[in-house]
Parts: C-alpha cells; sequence; structure tokens
C-alpha cells in the first residue's frame, strides 16, 4: 500500500515537471512530436529508476556512513553523468534500434535537473531501498506523462489559428502554465 | 571541518571518480559498437560546424547517412570542393560539383540613407522588433539592422557596418543559409558567386514613397532597363529584377545610370 501511495504521490501529486517545475528545459524542448516525448520519457524513466537505487546505495553506505552529507551534489552530479553514459554504450551495444529511437535524448539527460531533482528528493524523504526505487520510476512516470499530454496538445496546437505574438514558445508556455494549474488540483488526492 | 573529514572526503570523491572512470574504461572496450569505418572518415571530412543544412542534427548524423547511401556529399552546402572529393572516394562515387553559393543582402539602407520613424529601445534582435512594429527604420521591406544573421552565422562570414547593415563576407560565405532562414524580413538570399549585379532594395512601393523611407530605394524609374533595351533588367512592381543568365557582360551601364545607386556591383569575377 506504502508502496502505491509513493507511487500516485511521485507520478501525479508532485508531477516533477508541472508541479515542482523540474526538468522544464527537456519539458518544452522535446514536446513538439508525440513520438520523442514518448522516446525521452522512457530514457529518462530508465535513467531515474538507475539512479535511485545507485544514488541510494552511494548516500547510504559513503556518503552517510563517513559523516560526508555535504558531497550530497557533487557525487550524484557525478554517478549520474557516469551512470548515463555506462547506458549509452550499453543500449548501443545491445539494442541499436532502441539507441536510434534514443538519439540524442540520451546524453541530454546528463544535465536534466530533474534527475539531481530526484536525487536530493530521495535523501530527504528517507526511503528504503525498495522504496527509492520505486520513487525513482514513478518520477520517471510522471515526467513521460507530462511530456506526453504536452505533446499531444502542441500537436494539435500545430494546426490552431493562433494568434500571431503568440504562436511558438509563448503559447506554450501558456499551455504549460494551464497543465500545471490542472495538476494542482491532484494535490489533495491524498 | 577536522583533517580527517577532509581526507574522507578527498579519499570517497576521488575514489568514486576512479571508480566510474575504470568502468567506462572498460564498457568502452567490451562494449565497443562496430561501427562502419566510413562514419569517421566522412566525419573527419566534414566541415564540423554542425550548421544543419544537410537536414540532419549535425556533421556526425550527416555522416552515418551518407554512409548509408541515404543522403548525398551535395546537400552539404558547407563542404569545400577539396573534402567533396575526398569524401566522393571514400564512399566510391563519383561527384559533380555545384556553383558554390554566397549569401546577398538586397538592402543598402543603412542608418546613413534610411530615415527613422520611431526609436526601439525593446529586445535588440531583428525577430522581436519586427514582432513589435518592425524597428526603427522606415522601410518595412529593408533590414531591421539589428543583426540576428549576424549571430546565426558559423562562419563568422557576416558583420555589421558601422551603419549597422550586414555585409557579407565572400570569401568566408559557405552559403549554408542560416542568414537567410534568420532574417524576418527576408532581406538576405544565396546566389551562385558567378552573379555579380545586384538591385540592392526590396522596396515595391512607388518611386515616391520609397524615396522618402531610404536615400538608397529602388524607385522604379526605368532608366537601368532602358539604359540596356530590357535586355537583362526589368522593372517588376516598382523594383528593377536583374536577369542573371542574360545580363553577364555589360556590368557597369545601369550601375552608373541609377540614380539611388541601388544597382551594386559585388564580388569580382575572379573569385570564384
Amino acid at each position: 500500500m506504502d508502496l502505491i501511495l509513493i507511487f500516485i504521490s511521485a507520478a501525479v501529486i508532485n508531477n516533477y515537471v508541472l508541479v515542482s517545475f523540474l526538468g522544464i528545459c527537456p519539458f518544452i524542448g522535446v514536446s513538439k512530436k508525440l513520438g520523442s516525448a514518448v522516446s525521452m520519457g522512457m530514457a529518462t524513466t530508465f535513467v531515474m529508476t538507475i539512479t535511485a537505487a545507485v544514488t541510494w546505495l552511494l548516500n547510504k553506505y559513503i556518503l552517510v556512513g563517513l559523516h560526508l552529507e555535504f558531497l550530497q551534489i557533487v557525487s550524484f552530479i557525478l554517478v549520474i553523468a557516469s551512470l548515463v553514459q555506462l547506458v549509452e554504450m550499453f543500449i548501443k551495444k545491445v539494442s541499436r534500434p532502441l539507441y536510434d529511437a534514443l538519439g540524442i535524448f540520451l546524453p541530454l539527460i546528463t544535465t536534466n535537473c530533474a534527475i539531481l531533482g530526484l536525487a536530493l528528493f530521495l535523501v530527504m524523504k528517507q526511503y528504503n531501498f525498495v522504496e527509492s526505487i520505486v520513487f525513482g520510476f514513478a518520477s520517471g512516470a510522471g515526467f513521460t506523462l507530462a511530456l506526453v499530454i504536452m505533446a499531444g496538445i502542441r500537436e494539435e496546437l500545430e494546426l490552431a489559428d493562433v494568434p500571431e505574438p503568440f504562436k511558438g514558445a509563448p503559447i506554450t508556455l501558456i499551455v504549460a502554465g494551464c497543465l500545471a494549474l490542472a495538476f494542482m488540483g491532484f494535490s489533495g488526492l491524498i | 571541518m577536522n583533517s580527517t573529514t577532509f581526507l574522507y572526503s578527498l579519499l570517497s570523491m576521488g575514489g568514486i571518480g576512479l571508480f566510474f572512470s575504470i568502468l567506462i574504461a572498460v564498457a568502452n572496450k567490451k562494449l565497443h559498437v562496430e561501427e562502419d569505418p566510413k562514419i569517421s572518415l566522412i566525419a573527419e571530412c566534414l566541415p564540423g560546424a554542425n550548421c544543419g543544412s544537410c537536414g540532419y542534427a549535425g556533421c556526425n548524423n550527416f555522416a552515418e547517412a551518407l554512409a548509408g547511401g541515404k543522403s548525398q556529399i551535395s546537400n552539404c552546402p558547407v563542404c569545400s570542393p577539396s573534402a567533396r572529393e575526398e569524401i566522393a572516394r571514400i564512399l566510391g562515387v563519383s561527384v559533380e560539383i555545384g556553383e558554390r553559393q554566397v549569401a546577398v543582402v538586397f538592402c543598402q539602407g543603412g542608418d546613413d540613407v534610411a530615415t527613422k520613424k520611431a526609436e526601439y529601445r525593446g529586445i535588440k534582435t531583428c525577430s522581436a522588433a519586427n514582432l513589435v512594429s518592425g524597428g526603427e527604420r522606415a522601410c518595412s521591406y529593408g533590414c531591421i539592422g539589428l543583426g540576428d544573421c549576424v549571430t546565426v552565422c558559423p562562419f563568422d562570414a557576416i558583420h555589421m557596418d558601422e551603419n549597422n547593415l550586414p555585409v557579407v563576407d565572400r570569401a568566408k560565405c559557405t552559403g549554408c543559409g542560416n542568414c537567410v532562414a534568420a532574417c524576418p524580413r527576408g532581406v538576405i538570399e544565396l546566389h551562385p558567386i558567378s552573379h555579380h549585379v545586384f538591385v540592392l532594395c526590396r522596396n515595391r512601393d512607388i518611386g515616391r514613397i520609397a524615396r522618402t523611407v531610404c536615400k538608397r530605394a529602388c524607385t522604379g524609374c526605368l532608366l537601368c532597363e532602358k539604359a540596356v533595351n530590357g535586355q537583362g533588367f526589368k522593372v517588376v512592381d516598382n523594383l528593377a529584377v536583374v536577369d542573371h543568365d542574360v545580363y553577364t557582360k555589360e556590368l557597369v551601364l545601369p550601375t552608373e545610370k541609377c540614380p539611388t545607386k541601388a544597382i551594386v556591383i559585388l564580388g569580382t569575377k575572379d573569385e570564384h
């Protein structure tokens, strides 16, 4: 039951993009087409889940063990960057089609603040190992959800009669704001 | 902070860094994927500017497409002829070298000759100014003068002169077309380097109005057309147009006749 609560809370109620406003850059940048939005979401979910597991271990056994909590940000960035690199090589070897589908998005995830946010949230919330992994996966799922919704709306917007000054980025930001408002409505769910 | 904390942080950070670097180094060897060796060879020949003119995200993607036979070398407008030949050799195909294209700015309305209609204090980009009011200059056809084209040029081939008018360095220009896309007024066009005579104005208003907004505007006075008996110059919609196919030799005559100096000779014959 707790795990389900963690999942819903991370994916919907505290949605990374629309409630915590983390990872706005890929949210705006990669939400033009539904296909690439799904790819980006999958890649991010993948990295988030692994990051959750590894940073939990790192925090518990190295940082807390040696009283080095002040090194959290530095070490997490180091770990995330290395992980993404490894994951990229691994995918390239194992599944070339998946590698081509993820394309440029995989290395871009290195600099995605949602991932670092996830690592820091984990420490704050003091989850155990299994809860951390569920939290990481749920965060990724929430990120994917936001991206896919946004991409769907933006594909419709392509055909809509948008006033000239609002075309492109402005209308996208307005839509993002409306979506964020809608997601705020989930806050009473749990 | 005492010395143990210091030591521990050094060791743990160094340890993590070392661990991952070894891991990545090993993974790089173990998980090495055999790629077509042509790809890296081609990528070395490409300009590496990642300008995107070929339609791919970067030079590496273009190299992959070339090696896979999905694209053609001629899609890269930036490549030097020698590099194209080299790539063609790698791919084992012959190459037809098209004429080099350079950007031409179809406006001479610098701050010295253009009439100002207002003072623009907004964001200093042409696209922003174009949205609000069209910038400072009264001419609604010509250059806005805030240098979006300069910003997007990956080759340092376009610069603003002292009158805030872009000047193309024909030697450096590779014809990638970034500036053409960046200009909200569509004042920049790509032309083969063998074209030398241009009517550098886009104003289609009648002569009287055109002249009030810019001293260098083409007024559609027909003097150029008459000077060559309609062979090569034609006035359409109050704007003279050069027919580059017909008009190759007699460069000087209409240039001298033009009362507003809107007709200009760019470059020299042997610059190709």
